[in-house]
């Protein structure tokens, strides 16, 4: 079992590194996760430092990626914005893990009507449009940021708990839980000790490739003002505020749509080499 | 056949009744009183409310309203909106044509971009043009349609002044959204598209008609796209979703009329019944749409006809 992860966790990073599109792809989240964590150090004045003489700053030297109608750096309000909306993407990804992961190992490993209970749910969840689903969620939960993160989080989780149960199916025919079962091994410990841990690296692949999607969405609803009140600095309420001015200002508007799209991608293509990576040949 | 029919229908109706019932949960869920929200506007008395909550039938047991909202549901009745206390039918019906139209013209705009990029892709695999166009799919699948939407305005309707920014009217209004959206529709048809060709460009039948000296268009056109279609066919019905999500974000960036203005605006103002209204229809065409695309699959390859009985 140690031996696995040893081989898993020392193989793999290898075969990644390999592809160096994950690599740069990787590189962007972690310098993404960084400015967002490092954003009071960074720009100490706070996303919300107005200075209306310097109001609409085209990006340069002076500026750096020049100011909103208010006088606030665009820099500064894209730094703190990463922790709204990355913060956002966590926590809606907990949300769909906590829910999908039982749910869809479960089904899998236990099958009978666990699984025919669970999947029949999931199924009809996959019948709304993902946004839409969210959106009747917030409609419940009531507008603000944390309805959004866990409302896109619940939308993304029947497609999760799809994915772990197949997962979990493929291990529960693998001899060493046969032989684990045969030799009546307590179904909750094979659960954890056998079935989990095997399952682990296509389910975290999948994950960071469903993050991509919750970014995308999340950000959507935050655009459509169901979310981050105005002026909160959030990416995709960001790019709605800078609407108004597109045409003498495109940079409020442009930058972080340009941050979250690099970021969206980065996730889809992480998310791709990693399911490449770790799929068993 | 039939007897995949038949159970492919029963499945379809089941997965919708428990979507429906879902959503009829949901409403349950959220706190409030719909009689109150009703009548909130005018003012309304603690006994014109009660009255209101008789005739709505909130006080009967949650079996006979779960039972009623079937019935209704079955009748095409969506309930009444909180805020207008107009039939949610009757606004959705309203606002549908403007969605259908965007949601049709981007699929038009996904499907002829998405073949051309996963054919090419296929033709030229494992050289720079099958790289770039499999990285111009990737990138129209992460791309929000929120910013290619407004980099879009930017260049074509405030810098080249070609086209209208927002609203709508005549066809010229439409071209823009429709670009926006088909583009992000096109990365996963593509995706789709060039694993398919990939596939049938090594099947004995094309190799036999090049090897018979056809013309390579030829070859493509009959051999290779036909097969290649049911694919491009499923990924879009399988895409509903996105594409009815796209258009709704879409709707906003252009400021046009449609379901998912409707929807914003019901939920900042929790009118919860329109929400439902919304969720419950999208549910029913992406049900509808999926069991026509599997249908038609078994139809266009009758391989499957033949596996399935």
């Amino acid at each position: 079992m140690i031996a696995r992860v040893i081989a898993w966790t020392t193989q793999s990073p290898r075969s990644l590194l390999r592809q160096a599109v994950a690599l740069a792809a990787l590189t962007w989240l972690t310098l993404a996760v960084m400015g967002s964590l490092l954003a009071p150090l960074l720009a100490p004045a706070g996303p919300l430092a107005a200075d209306t003489t310097r109001s609409l700053l085209p990006p340069g030297p002076g500026g750096l990626l020049g100011t909103d109608l208010l006088g606030r750096e665009v820099l500064t309000r894209l730094l703190w914005g990463g922790r709204q909306t990355l913060g956002m993407g966590l926590l809606a990804m907990t949300v769909t893990v906590g829910l999908g992961l039982p749910a869809g190992l479960l089904a899998g490993f236990f099958g009978g009507r666990v699984e025919s209970i669970t999947m029949r749910l999931a199924d009809a969840l996959l019948a709304f449009p993902g946004l839409l689903l969210a959106m009747a969620a917030i409609a419940v939960l009531g507008p603000g940021t944390a309805s959004v993160a866990m409302a896109v989080g619940l939308a993304a989780a029947p497609a999760y708990a799809r994915v772990a149960r197949s997962a979990a199916i493929e291990v529960r025919t693998q001899p060493y839980v046969e032989a684990a079962r045969a030799l009546g091994g307590d179904a909750w410990r094979i659960l954890a000790r056998h079935v989990l841990p095997n399952t682990a690296a296509p389910l975290i692949a999948f994950a960071v490739a469903q993050l991509g999607w919750v970014l995308l969405n999340g950000a959507a609803l935050n655009f459509l003002g169901l979310g981050a009140r105005s002026g909160t600095p959030e990416w995709g309420a960001m790019l709605n505020e800078g609407r108004g001015y597109l045409r003498d200002a495109p940079w409020v508007s442009g930058f972080p749509g340009l941050a979250l799209t690099v970021t969206v991608l980065a996730a889809n293509l992480l998310g791709d080499g990693l399911q490449r990576a770790l799929r068993p040949r | 056949m039939t007897k995949y029919v038949g159970r492919r229908l029963v499945q379809a109706a089941f997965v919708l009744w428990l979507a429906v019932t879902l959503a009829f949960a949901g409403l349950q869920l959220t706190p409030g009183d719909p009689a109150q929200a009703l009548l909130a506007a005018s003012g309304a008395t603690p006994e014109q409310v009660a009255e209101r909550r008789a005739q709505l039938g909130l006080d009967d047991p949650l079996p006979h309203q779960y039972a009623r909202y079937l019935w209704n549901l079955a009748r095409g009745d969506l309930g009444q909106s909180w805020l207008h206390g107009r039939p949610v039918g009757q606004m959705i019906w309203e606002q549908l044509p403007a969605t259908v139209e965007l949601a049709v013209a981007a699929t038009m705009v996904g499907i002829v971009l998405g073949l051309a990029l996963g054919i090419l892709a296929a033709l030229r695999r494992s050289t720079w043009l099958d790289t770039v166009t499999t990285a111009v799919s990737v990138v129209g699948l992460s791309t929000p349609t929120y910013w290619s939407g407004l980099v879009a305005i930017l260049l074509f309707s405030l810098y080249l002044r070609w086209l209208p920014a927002t609203g709508e009217g005549d066809l010229r209004h439409l071209i823009l959204p429709a670009l926006v959206l088909g583009f992000a529709l096109s990365g996963s048809i593509a995706r789709l598209v060039r694993a398919r060709v990939v596939e049938v460009m090594e099947e004995p039948y094309v190799l036999a008609a090049r090897a018979r000296g056809l013309p390579s268009w030829r070859v493509l056109l009959v051999h290779v796209l036909r097969p290649a279609l049911p694919a491009a066919l499923t990924v879009v019905a399988l895409q509903l979703g996105f594409l009815l999500g796209g258009a709704v974000v879409t709707e906003s960036v252009f400021a046009r009329r449609g379901l998912g203005k409707l929807a914003v605006e019901a939920i900042l103002w929790r009118d919860l019944p329109v929400v439902q209204g919304v969720v419950v229809v999208g549910a029913l065409a992406y049900v509808l749409v999926n069991l026509t695309a599997d249908l038609m699959q078994t139809w266009l390859i009758p391989r499957l006809q033949e596996e399935l009985t």
